[in-house]
């Protein structure tokens, strides 16, 4: 009975060899898909248990974010420095509920699993030592991000400051309040997380929204830039005659659209419509300029781009359908359907001070490795790669802000600052005469050499109220900002 | 007497001085003490990825594993000194790994005790308490089988206690018998057994010692249709009853795994006894036709062949009874890789059952490909060194027993791996020697004390020459026999030529006394 026997024994190899070959599929050919599959938690636990990389600022290599050692299975603790500070950048990075921001724009570069470290992980590998995940530098400048969070908690409000750099388009700030602490999300048990979690989700005033990129406003009249801009592009000067009538009738309507305050105009000029704000001219302009130039000028300063990354993904802004006569009146003064995220609301002063060219807004400075060795600079772009306006126009319309910074009220006025500048009040929700307005800044400074431009918005007229304006409520915010980065003039 | 075909054999045992045949025990003391040591390794590596003090503590737990091999080498020595020398070895290190594996997935569990402050008890503790006992019956079996051949005396007596053993857990309430949805346990207020794993080793014993007396009733040729020579029908009786009995552990105690196993066994010996296919292929088409009517009357069975055809299926992972631990394992597998995460660096525990059915899983995640391959070639050549013995050994008893065992080895790995990686319908038994439990620890050694006792009687020379006692009459024989050709076969005179003639009964000179048992032929 040995044939048998032996026949028995070569089924059992074939057996093992089937076993074999099996394995070899599961582990070898199908792995890379049960390894990535959503469902393998395996992952996640493995890159919560990486040292991951840290968030640092540019200028003075504060870090924004940092692993501390924990003595648990995922082996280290995401811990933020100024957590609601920064928290619209760093954004948040929780086990349980996934990342935000930088958190998650970034997270190849933080986890280690960038392409671009490749052959460092290779050689952690040789070398035994457990991967780290390399580092982000942000463009971010933490005396601009402090002035302005302080401020804007200070005063208790609810809405957003965005400043950048005009000739490179490097973000120097980017608050949103109120805001929330990112350490609370970030922590290793889910009792805590989830305590924090349902606390910013059901407060009204929505902390976990990022204002500056993710909300869009009715800009009000710093929209006024853009319909000058358009409007110089067309020929007009600063001393191109315009009414001063107090309100214009819509075109094919009943409704009137007047200026603030229903008062006359104060001036008779381009120059002073923009330094007053007043807003029947610019209505008018709209009217006259059209839907296509409108809207042409307003893509050259980026509004309309869907896909801007910083690298967070930045909510579009748009001018609305732009379908009647009165659409194009009101949407000249920036209400109807226009929207602006604060973050293109800098770039119109931005725009501007930088002789007309849009820069492309960004928040990461350069990459580094875990050692710290520089993976990738970011260099300056253009937005679009069309100038807004000439730099001749730029030039007219810088100093009609200046002047328009002189008729501005508000506190922190420092006439070293040279702040060119345009407020904005603008009526929003659907019983708008009656709703706080929007109050909006935004501006550059010195306006001969612009070195920040900012933009300010406080929701519903922060504690003013309907008599909110945006020189009485934002300007302080934004010259504050400015003087942080300049230094106090 | 029947004895003159050995008279050359003797011949040649009276010239040649007597040829001692190797034992290779050092080979195997050799071989146990480099398994010992790769399980230290492994035992090392756990502790430092999982950041737990490195004492010396663990080079006395690689003695202490090693002084109790030794123990049970020693007994080999004793008792079956001519005993195949890699089975232990192999044994060895298959359940050293297993007590690692079983470690480590204590650590992750206490962890996440801790973290949902709950107490967690170790189940390696329990799992080293059972080695040690599983060798103490190892040497018990070696000491008290030391002839395997003594077993066909009890084949039915352990046919009708395996059967009974078997049925039991489906007879008993499922508060006593059923854990995890499968009835095949026997909960005692201590500890759990799984009968079914002694069953196998019973059934084995019965079907070899059936199958040797009743082997020429299998050879018999029934009715030829189509050139195949069916079997009579009457003949047919056996084999319906294994079948109808396998589908009853698949019906009433839920256990495919146990199922498949024992059909397979049973056809294989089948086969082996008979040398005829027709009893696979009957036996085959027999379950198969079994498997189709269970699998539409009965719910457990659908779902193990949905979670077979698609574990990744939203439907199927997400539902009761679905694919999510067969899914998780083959995540675990995926992320392992060719090389595995490395021991005690991988997350073996969120496959529920990680350290019993799903163990190879917990290999396959932290060894990699090349860990599991090389825990299967351990299995296989555990197999093949006892199919060794089973084709050596001279008694037929012997060979379909030998090669009953090391089938089943195979077998059983065959469904725990197969079932893990997805190449079968996952059924959910233990891996030999790896898994946690008792029961399966324990059958296991007695299974290997049986391998090794038939491999100790394959490879000890057929019988000992005599002591040379009568060496030197022996040289005076030659005068004597000359002087009285007419007796050639009588013994030679005594050493003093005045007592005449040998006592009766002795055996004739230079012939030693053969065991009439051993007449059996290949």
């Amino acid at each position: 009975m040995n044939t048998p026997l032996r026949k028995v024994g070569v089924a059992m190899l074939v057996m093992v060899v089937l076993l074999l070959a099996n394995a070899t599929y599961i582990q070898v050919v199908k792995a890379d898909d049960y390894r990535t599959d959503s469902r393998n938690t395996r992952v996640l636990y493995e890159e919560y248990a990486r040292q991951r990389g840290q968030i640092v600022a540019s200028t003075n290599g504060a870090v924004l974010a940092k692993v501390e050692p924990s003595n648990d299975k995922y082996k280290f603790k995401r811990t933020y420095v100024d957590g609601a500070m920064y928290a619209p950048v760093t954004g948040y990075y929780s086990i349980n509920y996934g990342s935000a921001g930088l958190e998650r724009a970034e997270d190849d570069i933080l986890n280690g699993s960038d392409p671009r470290l490749f052959v460092r992980r290779l050689s952690d590998m040789v070398t035994g030592r457990d991967p780290r995940g390399g580092n982000v530098v942000l463009t971010i400048d933490p005396a601009v991000q402090k002035a302005a969070y302080d401020l804007m908690t200070q005063r208790g409000y609810t809405g957003s400051v965005v400043a950048m750099e005009p000739k490179t388009g490097r973000i120097l700030a980017m608050v949103s309040t109120p805001s929330y602490d990112p350490n609370l999300l970030a922590a290793h048990t889910t009792k805590e997380q989830l305590t924090a979690w349902t606390a910013s989700r059901d407060d009204p005033k929505n902390p976990m929204l990022n204002r500056a990129i993710s909300e869009t406003y009715p800009p009000g009249s710093t929209f006024k830039l853009v319909t000058a801009s358009a409007a110089l592009e067309a020929g007009m000067g600063p001393d191109t005659t315009v009414t001063n009538a107090p309100n214009v009738k819509l075109p094919g309507t009943q409704t009137t659209l007047e200026n603030y305050g229903g008062a006359p105009c104060p001036g008779t000029t381009f120059k002073d419509a923009l330094a007053h704000s007043c807003n029947v001219p610019f209505a008018t302009f709209a009217g006259q300029l059209g839907k296509d130039k409108l809207t042409k000028a307003a893509q050259n300063f980026g509004i309309g781009q869907s896909d801007l990354t910083v690298p967070m993904r930045v909510a579009q802004s748009g001018l609305g359908p732009l379908d009647s006569q009165g659409a194009l009146y009101q949407s000249g003064i920036g209400q109807r359907d226009v929207k602006l995220t604060p973050l293109q609301d800098c770039l119109l002063s931005a725009t501007v001070a930088n002789g007309g060219m849009a820069m492309k807004p960004q928040l990461v400075q350069s990459v580094l490795a875990p050692d710290l060795s520089t993976i990738e600079n970011y260099s300056p772009a253009q937005l679009t790669g069309t100038a807004a306006l000439s730099s001749a126009n730029a030039a007219i319309l810088r100093d009609m802000m200046v002047a328009s910074e002189g008729f501005t009220g508000g506190g922190g006025k420092d006439g070293a600052l040279q702040i060119a500048s345009k407020t904005g009040t603008a009526e929003h929700g659907t019983d708008s005469k009656n709703t706080a307005p929007h109050a909006w800044y935004t501006g550059f400074a010195p306006s001969n050499d612009p070195q920040i431009a900012v933009s300010v918005i406080v929701e519903s007229g922060g504690n003013r109220g309907l008599a909110a304006t945006g020189g009485s409520v934002a300007a302080e915010i934004g010259r504050a900002a400015i003087k942080a980065k300049l230094g106090g003039g | 007497m029947g004895q003159p075909v050995a008279a050359p054999v003797s011949a040649q045992y009276t010239t040649n001085p007597p040829r001692e045949l190797p034992t290779r025990r050092g080979t195997e003391l050799l071989l146990l003490a480099f398994a010992v040591f790769i399980v230290t390794i492994a035992l090392v590596l756990v502790e430092a990825n999982q950041e737990q003090e490195l004492t010396s503590s663990i080079l006395w737990l690689g003695l202490s594993y090693l002084g109790v091999l030794t123990v049970a080498h020693l007994a080999v020595r004793r008792w079956a000194p001519y005993a195949d020398p890699v089975i232990l070895p192999c044994v060895a290190l298959l359940n050293g790994i297993g007590l690692v594996m079983i470690h480590r997935i204590d650590l992750a569990l206490a962890e996440r005790a801790v973290q949902a402050g709950k107490d967690y008890s170790p189940d390696v503790t329990k799992q080293v308490l059972f080695t040690v006992v599983s060798l103490v019956l190892f040497v018990v079996v070696l000491i008290v089988v030391n002839d395997h051949r003594t077993l066909t005396r009890y084949g039915y007596i352990a046919g009708l206690i395996g059967i009974f053993a078997l049925a039991l857990p489906a007879l008993l309430p499922s508060s006593v018998s059923e854990v995890n949805g499968a009835k095949v346990w026997i909960k005692l207020p201590f500890f759990s057994i799984q009968p079914g794993e002694f069953a196998k080793i019973l059934l084995m014993i019965f079907f070899a010692s059936f199958l040797v007396s009743k082997r020429d009733l299998f050879m018999v040729a029934g009715k030829k249709i189509v050139g195949v020579e069916l079997p009579r029908a009457r003949d047919l009786g056996p084999i319906l009853i294994s079948a109808a009995v396998c589908l009853g552990i698949l019906v009433f105690e839920k256990d495919l795994g146990t199922s498949l196993l024992f059909f397979s066994i049973i056809l294989v010996m089948l086969y082996v006894a008979t040398e005829r296919v027709i009893w696979v292929a009957l036996g085959l088409s027999f379950f198969v036709v079994g498997c189709v009517i269970a699998y539409n009357l009965f719910d457990h069975v659908q779902n193990r062949v949905a979670n077979w055809l698609d574990p990744m299926d939203p439907v199927v992972y997400g539902r009761r009874g679905g694919s999510f631990q067969i899914a998780q394992g083959l995540f675990g597998l995926g992320t392992g890789g060719m090389g595995g995460t490395g021991l005690g660096a991988g997350r073996p525990d969120i496959v529920p059952e990680a350290n019993t059915d799903f163990i190879t899983a917990a290999i396959g995640e932290e060894l990699g490909f090349i860990g599991l391959a090389a825990v299967l070639m351990l299995y296989l050549i555990l197999a093949m060194r006892g199919m060794r013995g089973a084709l050596a050994v001279r008694d037929t008893f012997g060979k379909l027993l030998g090669g009953g065992l090391a089938f089943a080895m195979v077998m059983q790995i065959f469904v725990v791996v197969g079932g893990v990686t997805k190449l079968i319908p996952e059924t959910g038994i233990t891996a030999p020697f790896l898994s946690k439990g008792g029961s399966s620890l324990l059958a296991n050694y007695i299974l290997v004390a049986l391998l090794l006792r038939i491999s100790d009687a394959a490879r000890k020379p057929a019988a000992r020459p005599k002591p040379s006692v009568p060496q030197a009459p022996l040289a005076e024989a030659h005068t004597v026999m000359v002087q009285r050709p007419e007796t050639p076969l009588v013994a030679p005179p005594p050493p003093t030529p005045a007592l005449g003639q040998p006592p009766l009964g002795q055996p004739p000179l230079g012939q030693p006394p053969l065991d009439p048992s051993q007449g059996g032929t290949a």
